[in-house]
Formats: C-alpha cells, sequence, structure tokens
C-alpha cells in the first residue's frame, strides 16, 4: 500500500458510502445532500489521481450549479420534509433492482479489474497548462459545438417551462391529493358564477 | 504510485448504485441522481485511465470536462421537463400513468 493508495481508499470509501445513501434514503432532501457528499469526494478523488483542472469544474459545476438545481426542483415540486418512503418502488422492484445494481457492478468489476486492474502504476500530473493547449487547441471545435450545445439546453429548458399547461384539470376525474388547493381554487369561479346567474 | 483496483472498484460501486437508482425510485428527481451516478462513474473512469496512460492529446481530461459541460445541460432541461410534468399532473411519480 503506497501513500495515494492509502488516501483513495480513505476517500473512495466515503464516496462509495454516501453514493449508495443517496440511493436508498427516504427523505427526499437528504438524497440531495447525500449528492453533495459523493460529488465532492469525488472531486478529492480526482485530485488524488492528479487531474486538478477536472477536480475544480467538478467543484464548480456539480457540487455548485447541478445540486443547486436538483434542491429547487425539490422545493418546487413540494417535496415533503421527513421521511417518506412512498418515494421508493415497491419491495420486489427494490429487491430486482439491488440484484440488476448488484450485476452491473459485478459486470464492471470483471470486465476492469483484470484489464487494468492488478498493476502499481505511476499517475502522470495532468499539468493544467498542456491540457489548456489541447482544449484550445486540438478540441477547440467540439469546445465551441459544446458551447452551442449549453445555449439549446438554455433555449430548451426556458421554451419548456413556459409552455402553456393545456387545462386538463377539470376533465380528469383522477386528481392525486396534492392537487386539491389547485381544484378547490377552480371551484370558485363556477360557484361565483352560479351565483351571479 | 497507486494501485488502479482502487479506483476501478469505486467505479463499478457508483455504476451500480446509480442503476439502482434508476430502477427503484419513484420520484423523477430522485432517478436523476441515479443518472447523475452513472454519469459520474464515467467520470471517474476517463481520469483514471487519463492519469496512469494519458495521450498527447489529454483526452481524458478533456472528454471528463465536456461530460460534466453535457451532465450540467442535461440537467437543466430534465429539471425543466419535471416542472413542466408537475404543473400538468400534480405530482412527479413515475410510476403512476399520465392523465
Amino acid at each position: 500500500m503506497t501513500t495515494l493508495d492509502i488516501l483513495f481508499a480513505a476517500v473512495g470509501l466515503i464516496t462509495a458510502a454516501s453514493a449508495v445513501l443517496a440511493v436508498t434514503t427516504h427523505h427526499l432532501v437528504h438524497a440531495a445532500l447525500w449528492l453533495v457528499v459523493t460529488l465532492g469526494t469525488l472531486a478529492g478523488c480526482y485530485l488524488i489521481l492528479g487531474a486538478e483542472l477536472v477536480a475544480l469544474v467538478q467543484l464548480l459545476i456539480y457540487v455548485g450549479a447541478v445540486v443547486v438545481l436538483v434542491l429547487f426542483a425539490l422545493m418546487l415540486t413540494r417535496a415533503p420534509i421527513g421521511s417518506s418512503p412512498e418515494h421508493s418502488a415497491s419491495l420486489v422492484q427494490r429487491v430486482a433492482a439491488a440484484l440488476i445494481g448488484a450485476g452491473t457492478t459485478a459486470l464492471f468489476a470483471s470486465v476492469l479489474l483484470p484489464a487494468l486492474g492488478g498493476e502499481l502504476r505511476t499517475t502522470r500530473a495532468g499539468d493544467t497548462q498542456s491540457i489548456a493547449t489541447q482544449l484550445f487547441g486540438s478540441w477547440v471545435w467540439p469546445f465551441e459545438l459544446l458551447s452551442l450545445l449549453l445555449l439549446v439546453a438554455l433555449i430548451a429548458a426556458l421554451a419548456v417551462s413556459r409552455m402553456p399547461t393545456t387545462p386538463t384539470i377539470p376533465t380528469t376525474p383522477m386528481i392525486p391529493t396534492t392537487l386539491t388547493t389547485r381544484t378547490s381554487v377552480d371551484d370558485i369561479p363556477a360557484k361565483t358564477g352560479g351565483e351571479s346567474a | 504510485m497507486i494501485h488502479l483496483w482502487l479506483p476501478l472498484l469505486l467505479v463499478c460501486v457508483l455504476a451500480g448504485a446509480g442503476a439502482y437508482g434508476v430502477i427503484a425510485r419513484r420520484n423523477a428527481v430522485l432517478v436523476l441522481i441515479g443518472v447523475e451516478l452513472i454519469l459520474n462513474a464515467a467520470n471517474l473512469l476517463f481520469v483514471t485511465t487519463a492519469s496512469v496512460r494519458g495521450d498527447q492529446l489529454r483526452t481524458g481530461y478533456v472528454l471528463t470536462l465536456f461530460l460534466i459541460t453535457i451532465a450540467a445541460a442535461e440537467m437543466g432541461v430534465a429539471l425543466a421537463v419535471i416542472l413542466a410534468l408537475f404543473r400538468d399532473r400534480g405530482h412527479i411519480d413515475l410510476s403512476e400513468p399520465g392523465s
């Protein structure tokens, strides 16, 4: 065991444990917060592997932006505070999901570990200067294409969220309990209309 | 110097946990968290292979940066779709059929 091994084992253990907790916890907000721990410690893993630039970008974009988006989505969809086991699937489906998850892990392990595993390797320092030279040299057209993708995603997100919703509420009798406030609001004009008539 | 089986094992665990999260959750935001975990497993695999057998173009690192950007764009659009779904149906439970 080298020093990097021990460091990576410590950080990687936290990453793996928080990833498992993020997909198994019954608290919705806790899942997002465990995702923060996973992504943050994963940045530490990148740092140990010698990729400083990737680690910083991971911290900035994932921990800084993506997790905030997730928390906002949980807030805007009125996620309940506290334990809510109804957001997990049935027991049968969870057992099947655990089997598939374990199968995925075993499949990846059986492919990756014999191919790359056993050897002791020196990590090359991913020097930022050469990454920048390549990023704005050989990779400049994919990079520009990516900025176009971000623009398209921005416009698409705006368009989708400003899309007028079809008034399906009065025509659907099967309305879940979260919609009771909206149906009661919809009932008010009908009542006043009846009174005026 | 590092033994490569450590990061590779972490890749496997992240991918497995993500697959479990995608299948076992009913809330759409929690499904997205599983997708993020799978994407991060791919990122870690890129960085691991790049850090031991990097090429002249720095492909592993550059593709990781690209993948992080694509994941952010995907997340923005997916959350807009989830919000539209919530306004339309009143819930984001993926196991119930839509109207």
